[in-house]
């Protein structure tokens, strides 16, 4: 065993506990992890991701939806799909789990972003990646301009975080909130149809920065349409997600083309996408 | 320059375990690979071990630490905890693994498994670096020795490797068999204290034999089959017309995913990450992985490389552009041909160049 106590690898995590569950929809909850002896387990910018890990079970990368701006806690918002994230949702508060990060890469909230009018289009829990720069930018109102938050779900049930959309998001600033669910359902009264056509209806000016996160279908649909809006490739951001297991480009998972989507990444523009072999 | 004659290498051996672990190639059921020195082992210095030394600085297996589980019961909480509504049962603590902290010496590395240490060294050691992989560089001492004998599979040369001489090579010694002698010579400054250390075995000798050795090994290398390989259209910004080549839908086929050429190979740095539930806590070890096999990118929501045919491409895409797009202009194969030696289904990345080549040149494949 290492009894140079100050030795740390990459590789090696923290340990976080788990000081809140949210429940978000039927498959998505929200936890909020914090260092055992209170407060945040490490600083993180919006859009990076850290690994979560049940000992025993898998690890996983997420991304931190908590804006860095909360100085209190981080947040994961984790839809239960697979092995590991099964075994998180049966978590209790009080529970602890390891993590390690942040990793990639991060929305470019303090350059590029900055001054801007920003177009948010989520689907699901795509909204998990883009809350933390929404939050961000809300806590930082005076450095952004118009802010339009266009999110869609399967269904009212699937949307996350709606609490918090209705009761902040939508009573900022120079904040407009569209939200639209797949199909007709009984106590809905908002918009019904899918986020590409809706966004088509609404009908967007250029004069802003899209970013885009949701189903890889989704994602497809709605860069077809921003670019029959006018957006530029240049113009536009999402994340793109592979299978991870390092976090630091070595372990050749997430590699696609030159890049590794866990160090280059997470987030790109979608003329540096163009630029990869088509294999996301 | 210094040397010993070859029947008492084992003294030499015994002087350098004497100070230092020592690993070497080792001949054990027929079988070469490098491994741990002991009295009476039988080595053999000529011919082409089965896997790459690598192993020495990334091994195929390593604890990276430990997940220790507390359990509380719910009775013995604090009562503090319990005003606070946080239910403890299981407390988890970490325990890294020690770093390797003790010098080492790996004997009898060829020039091109020392060029494969170079390729790994971009990966591990950018920030940041994997600080495993990192004591186990800083600790290592590396003693080349030129090939005696280039196998018909070796093609080191079309990577810019010279077999005669591993002091091109980031050997910190490097070593010639000419004749009946062991000639050394240190290259760097670890590569000069191990000399001291050892000088009691050595004799004084004259570099002439060494030079006549070099042409000979030299005249083999330029004899074999695959060195004469070309590879033009490969290397950095080659992405798009190489990956969507419709060549690789009729070249890939015979390969059966069993991922033996990324085991054998030198530069191969792909891994896994898993837990090993022991009785008191969980073990989480770093595993060598492969990217030809059908779950190496598999998520719970499906994944990006679905078919043998994309995993194929994936694997000489990085080694021939993906990888010198990265590393101003380095290819991550060094031509040991051991791929070539290991592959049932004889499919390598001699066969991939060479397919390349020929429906460049406007030949059929």
């Amino acid at each position: 065993m290492c009894d140079c106590g100050n030795s740390k690898d990459i590789l090696v995590p923290q340990v976080g506990i788990i000081t809140g569950i949210t429940q978000e929809t039927p498959d998505v909850k929200t936890f909020r992890v914090n260092a055992p002896d209170g407060g945040k387990l490490f600083e993180h910018m919006p859009g990076q991701c850290a690994m979560v890990c049940v000992p025993g079970v898998s690890e996983g990368m997420f991304s931190i939806t908590s804006s860095p701006t909360n100085k209190e806690f981080q947040e994961f918002s984790i839809k239960k799909c697979g092995i590991l994230t099964e075994q998180l949702h049966s978590l209790e508060v009080g529970d602890m789990v390891t993590v390690r990060g942040p990793y990639g890469n991060n929305f470019p909230v303090e350059t590029e972003f900055k001054g801007k009018n920003l177009l948010f289009i989520a689907g699901g829990i795509g909204l998990a990646p883009l809350r933390s720069v929404i939050n961000y930018c809300l806590d930082n109102r005076e450095n952004y301009g118009r802010i339009d938050i266009l999110y869609g779900s399967r269904s009212a049930d699937d949307l996350v975080k709606l609490q918090e959309i209705q009761d902040v998001w939508m009573k900022a600033p120079n904040v407009n909130v569209y939200l639209t669910i797949d199909r007709e359902q009984e106590g809905w009264d908002g918009h019904v149809g899918f986020v590409p056509t809706y966004l088509k209806e609404i009908g967007f000016k250029t004069d802003c920065i899209g970013i885009v996160c949701g189903p890889p279908i989704m994602i497809k649909f709605v860069l077809q349409g921003l670019k029959e809006m006018g957006f530029t490739d240049e113009q536009i951001y999402t994340t793109l997600e592979l299978r991870m297991k390092c976090g630091v480009g070595k372990c050749g998972r997430c590699n696609i083309g030159s890049k590794f989507v866990c160090k280059d990444g997470p987030v790109f523009r979608f003329d540096q996408i163009d630029e990869l072999p088509n294999e996301y | 320059m210094y040397k010993i004659s070859l029947k008492d290498l084992d003294t030499l051996f015994r002087e350098i375990a004497g100070n230092n672990e020592l690993i070497l190639p080792v001949k054990k059921a027929g079988q070469i690979n490098f491994g741990a020195y002991e009295e009476g082992v039988e080595t053999d210095l000529i011919n082409k071990s089965v896997k790459s030394p690598k192993d020495a600085f990334f091994p195929q297996f390593e604890t990276l630490y430990n997940v220790k589980k507390t359990i509380t019961p719910a009775d013995e909480l604090a009562d503090g905890e319990e005003a606070a509504n946080t239910k403890i049962r299981t407390k988890l603590s970490i325990e890294m693994e020690g770093l390797k902290d003790k010098d080492f010496v790996i004997f009898g590395m060829r020039a091109c498994d020392v060029k494969g240490v170079e390729v790994l060294d971009n990966v591990f050691l950018s920030d940041p670096a994997d600080s495993f992989y990192k004591a186990r560089r800083d600790h290592g001492i590396i003693v080349a020795l030129a090939c005696k004998e280039p196998e018909e599979s070796c093609f080191c040369t079309v990577f810019g490797v010279d077999p005669a001489d591993p002091t091109k090579a980031k050997a910190d010694v490097a070593t010639w068999i000419v004749g009946e002698d062991l000639y050394w010579k240190a290259v760097t400054e670890k590569g000069e204290k191990l000399t001291e250390s050892v000088k009691s075995a050595l004799t004084d000798a004259d570099e002439a034999a060494v030079e006549s050795e070099k042409a000979n090994i030299t005249s083999i290398m330029d004899k074999l089959p695959n060195t004469k390989l070309s590879l033009e259209g490969w290397g950095a910004g080659k992405t798009d017309e190489k990956f969507n080549s419709e060549l690789w839908g009729k070249i890939y086929n015979p390969c059966l995913g069993c991922g033996t050429c990324t085991f054998v190979c030198p530069t191969c740095q792909c891994y896994d990450i898993k837990d090993y539930n022991t009785k008191d806590g969980i073990q989480r070890y770093r595993c060598w992985d492969s990217c030809m096999y059908s779950d190496f990118t598999l998520m719970a929501g499906g994944q990006n490389r679905t078919s043998q045919l994309q995993r194929f491409r994936q694997r000489f895409m990085h080694k021939l552009v993906y990888y010198p797009d990265r590393y101003d202009g380095m290819f991550s194969c060094v031509g040991c041909g051991r791929c070539v030696d290991k592959c049932p289904q004889s499919l390598n990345i001699v066969k991939v160049i060479k397919a390349f080549d020929k429906e460049e040149k406007g030949g059929a494949v």
